[in-house]
């Protein structure tokens, strides 16, 4: 979903340059309280998973390919703030090395696959968690719905970027309809790779997981509790 | 397992599919490709500034095998990424001394982590 050169004008390209930087600014303060001696190697790991899953395009329709975002993934294993900085990092990096995804639409591919996908994936991942019940499998369900949502969620900031900005006279209604139409595709394959990949490290690491923090720590608590109510009824 | 394995297996997962798997991945248009050339919006596409960078479009200038040009550009990526990435992300951490920073005694589950360590 990288936006080449030429797509956008000057000035929405400047635009949503300036979001993109207050996006990453704003993720550099918070990411501050995320990160710590344990979580900051675990972060720069999963920057470098999210590049190299983004070389995997995988078929989704006739013709066509997609790839991870790996926002909401980034998002679920590193916490939102370093989970923007994650996939910010992957696209300077992609846009400066390789040649993928235009230096002046870098401002534009920052705010559709870094900060939308993260605020729209991590948002309803947290809000999800807060209705289901706190185990791991819903932790893995949470993280799938909130990929696959958050896919098309970044194709319509797409459209709504072209629509302020584009360089070429389109029916932005046709835009908005194929844009949301294929990458509701991509999002179901974003989806699979998200919650393979949670569930795999909360099958082995689950302290790591930072989207399942507040599910471990009811846990301890209940234990403590129980230590608590049992010399009661022997003292009775 | 523990961390230092954890992290290695981690990057071991990353480096073969940047290295290995990423040959086989799908050479069709990304959905925003086939939408932009369906539409007409690919027509101002400009090239990129940096198309003829030595690893330019996920290859290596110079290796025409393109297994291996493929591979090492996923390779040398994984590497760079985190690189930066770490480096960022090491140099933004809290560090351990309690109260040193007062944007993270807002935050409600800190004091008592570092009380705990304290």
């Amino acid at each position: 979903m990288h936006v080449p050169d030429g797509f956008i004008d000057a000035p929405v390209s400047i635009a949503a340059g300036a979001v993109a930087v207050a996006g990453v600014g704003i993720a550099l303060r918070g990411a501050r309280r995320e990160l710590d001696d344990r979580t900051a190697p675990l972060a720069g790991l999963t920057a470098a998973f999210v590049f190299a899953a983004q070389m995997l395009n995988f078929p989704v329709a006739s013709g066509t390919s997609g790839h991870l975002l790996g926002g909401t993934l980034a998002a679920i294993l590193v916490g939102p703030y370093t989970g923007i900085l994650c996939v910010s990092v992957v696209l300077l990096m992609q846009a400066l090395l390789f040649a993928d995804g235009g230096l002046t639409a870098l401002g534009v591919n920052v705010t559709t696959m870094a900060l939308t996908t993260v605020v729209v994936g991590y948002g309803l991942f947290r809000l999800l968690l807060r209705v289901l019940p706190k185990t791991r499998a819903s932790v893995s369900g949470a993280s799938f719905v909130a990929a696959v949502v958050s896919v098309p969620a970044a194709a319509v900031v797409f459209t709504l970027i072209y629509a302020l900005g584009g360089t070429a006279d389109v029916s932005i209604g046709k835009v908005a309809a194929a844009m949301i139409g294929v990458h509701v595709l991509i999002g179901i394959g974003e989806a699979l790779i998200t919650a393979v990949t949670v569930s795999s490290v909360l099958a082995v690491r689950p302290d790591l997981v930072y989207g399942a923090r507040g599910l471990l720590k009811p846990l301890e608590l209940r234990k403590a509790e129980q230590n608590t109510a049992e010399p009661r009824p022997s003292r009775a | 397992m523990t961390s230092k394995r954890f992290f290695a297996g981690f990057l071991l997962v990353s480096l073969i599919l940047a290295g290995v798997v990423s040959y086989y991945a799908s050479s069709n248009p990304d959905g925003l490709e086939k939408v932009a050339s369906d539409k007409g919006i690919s027509a101002k596409e400009k090239n990129h500034s940096l198309k003829d960078s030595p690893f330019g479009d996920y290859g290596v200038k110079g290796i025409d095998n393109a297994r291996l040009s493929g591979g090492l550009s996923g390779l040398i990526g994984v590497g760079v990424v985190l690189l930066v990435g770490g480096g960022l992300f090491w140099g933004v951490r809290r560090r351990g001394s309690a109260g040193a920073d007062p944007a993270a005694e807002q935050d409600e589950k800190v004091p008592s982590e570092t009380s705990r360590k304290a």
